[in-house]
């Protein structure tokens, strides 16, 4: 070791002693404050974790009821969440989330990159109309859809609920898109273009593989969108056979009269484990998703 | 001057980049793309603009869905809007949406998100991880299970129940308000807490730096420093909470189907009813167009507030 170094050392040595001598009092303050600040966010958090283990207790519990109870543990609730049609309705929840999201993927993703890359008559008041659509409630459109629907024949289809599903999440989609192909630098696609390649592979071959965070992003959101979707198939889909898991599950809370709670409890894991595992996929996309910034070394 | 930037060597500044992709926006307009946007202006024209403007329409109407006027529907004019003037129900209904949003959405998701936000910040981080999570998941879980698990926590006997010193009785029926609205801060109160934690990282510590120099206490800084620096991203954060929850249907119904009576029937609850249960679609499509004027109306409130920052963005 150096002198110069050894001497550095002791400076801050000596430095870091003196600050900590002056300031005990005020450090032992800090942290009792900081201790104070802990519980008080994790009394915040026992507020929210306690109608989750509600859900959990009852699930897995014989003798599920409306109140907490020590559980004796069985999988008997999942057999009876099963046996009220469970998995049918979780498979008709699939159905309408895997189409709606390819067809909004598909759809936003040809848009997001013309509107990104082309010149496209009134882009502005385009891109404007598109945000504001953003926030138009669905409460609006279901009126005259459910009537449009019924005049073309196309209610009671899980396809065409899956398109009018889809057709919700395109705004926020395209929006979502724009932004992230926006980023994805343009040296890329010229040298693809300079090499001879045409439109629709330079889309497939460069921009969607560079992009492919923010799509995988949007396809998630509009997934877990069409997941949950109550209101829609209620009114546009009254084939019982079509019964999406969310109206399954409310079918399910009023039947019989009483409430089960022990299966409903299951149901609703069920229903509930996709969307936490896409969400938890989706965070990491995000992450990644500004990595691609230092594909192209200026 | 164009001879000038070409003769320098490609990608030597950033002005020579940017030159060039402003060309490329200034490219003619190529056919082709319209094949790119048509199959996105299809779906948003027909299940977006054609609706919204048949929604009028039909707010004009006596459409029904079911007997007489299911077929045969007339012009009536201004009659929906009229008779909504004077539907004692309907403006119950108002006042319900409006607590509803701006109680639990807008006030109690924003106080709460902000204050998990400023936590956070000096929390131990094991804490504010788990806690976090926690929060976090009621937000990721379908709307119907949160109905389902607030509906069980609420009933005679239920957790809540117990846990208020009330366990005999079913707080969905004494204060169905109050508990629809709890429930709906449990589940969105995480998207606040995201958005302000970003938005508080984005604080310049050296702003709060200077300002604790200058002996500000904690709560001086926060709300003479933190807070109007931030103001702009709580603006955001309160339009999208409006927009979130102003057409918000899935909880309320699955929970109280807008009960007892008409105690939670908010907007969304009392177009449906009016509409799919007591066959006005008439009727339901003008209570539809009454809820998008207050969303639109809150959203100017905001807007007005954010417009200085937008005008110095440009």
């Amino acid at each position: 070791m150096t002198t110069i170094e050894l001497s550095q050392l002791t400076e801050q040595d000596r430095k870091h002693k003196a600050s900590e001598q002056a300031s005990e009092p005020l450090r032992r303050r800090t942290r009792r404050q900081r201790l104070f600040l802990d519980a008080v966010l994790a009394l915040v958090g026992v507020a929210f974790i306690l109608p989750l283990l509600w859900l959990l207790d009852a699930a897995f519990n014989q003798n599920a009821s409306q109140a907490m109870s020590w559980p004796s543990l069985t999988l008997s609730n999942f057999h009876s969440a099963v046996a009220a049609g469970a998995g049918g309705a979780i498979k008709n929840s699939l159905y309408l989330a895997v189409v709606s999201t390819i067809i909004a993927t598909f759809v936003s993703i040809l848009a997001a990159y013309a509107l990104s890359r082309r010149r496209v008559p009134l882009k502005g008041l385009l891109l404007i109309g598109i945000i504001f659509l953003t926030g138009l409630p669905i409460t609006l459109l279901l009126i005259p859809i459910y009537v449009m629907y019924v005049h073309l024949g196309w209610d009671n289809s899980p396809f065409y609920t899956s398109v009018a599903l889809a057709a919700t999440s395109v705004p926020f989609a395209i929006w979502l898109l724009k932004n992230f192909i926006d980023q994805v630098p343009r040296e890329f696609e010229e040298a693809a273009a300079i090499e001879g390649s045409g439109n629709i592979r330079i889309l497939w071959k460069v921009v969607i593989p560079l992009a492919l965070p923010g799509i995988c992003v949007a396809a998630i959101l509009t997934f877990i969108n069409s997941w949950g979707a109550f209101l829609l198939p209620l009114v546009i889909d009254a084939n019982p056979q079509n019964t999406p898991g969310a109206l399954g599950i409310y079918e399910f809370m009023s039947a019989n009269g009483r409430v089960e709670f022990g299966p409903l409890a299951a149901y609703a894991i069920l229903f509930s484990i996709p969307v936490i595992v896409l969400y938890l996929i989706s965070t990491r996309w995000l992450h990644g998703g500004f990595a691609f910034a230092g594909g192209v070394k200026g | 001057m164009t001879l000038q930037t070409e003769a320098l060597p490609e990608g030597s500044n950033s002005q020579s980049r940017r030159r060039r992709v402003k060309a490329n926006d200034r490219e003619r307009f190529r056919p082709s793309t319209l094949g790119w946007i048509l199959p996105a202006s299809a779906l948003l024209i027909g299940l977006f603009l054609v609706p919204t403007a048949y929604a009028i329409y039909i707010g004009f109407t006596n459409m029904q869905l079911l007997g007489p006027n299911a077929q045969t529907f007339s012009f009536t004019g201004w009659a929906n809007f009229s008779r909504m003037i004077h539907d004692p129900v309907f403006w119950y209904s108002v006042k319900l949406t409006l607590i509803f949003v701006i109680g639990s959405g807008i006030i109690a998701q924003t106080v709460l998100g902000m204050a998990l936000a400023l936590l956070g910040q000096r929390a131990h981080i094991y804490v504010r991880a788990s806690v976090g999570a926690i929060v976090i998941l009621a937000w990721v879980l379908p709307e119907i299970a949160v109905a389902f698990i607030w509906y069980a926590f609420s009933q005679a006997g239920g957790t809540l129940s117990t846990l208020v010193g009330h366990p005999g009785s079913d707080l969905l029926s004494t204060v169905p308000l109050l508990i629809v609205c709890v429930a709906n801060t449990w589940r969105g109160t995480a998207f606040s807490m995201l958005i302000l934690s970003a938005g508080l990282r984005g604080v310049s510590e050296e702003v709060e730096e200077a300002a604790q120099l200058e002996g500000a206490s904690y709560w001086r800084r926060l709300f003479r420093v933190t807070l109007p620096i931030m103001r702009p991203t709580i603006m955001v954060n309160m339009l999208l909470i409006t927009i979130g929850t102003i057409s918000d249907f899935t909880l309320i119904w699955a929970m109280t189907q807008g009960g007892p009576g008409t105690e939670t029937s908010i907007l969304p609850v009392y177009m449906y009813i009016q509409a799919f249960q007591f066959n006005a679609l008439g009727y339901g499509a003008a209570i539809a167009l009454a809820l998008v004027l207050i969303g639109a109306l809150l959203s100017v409130v905001y807007i007005r507030q954010l417009r200085p920052e937008l005008r110095r963005g440009q």
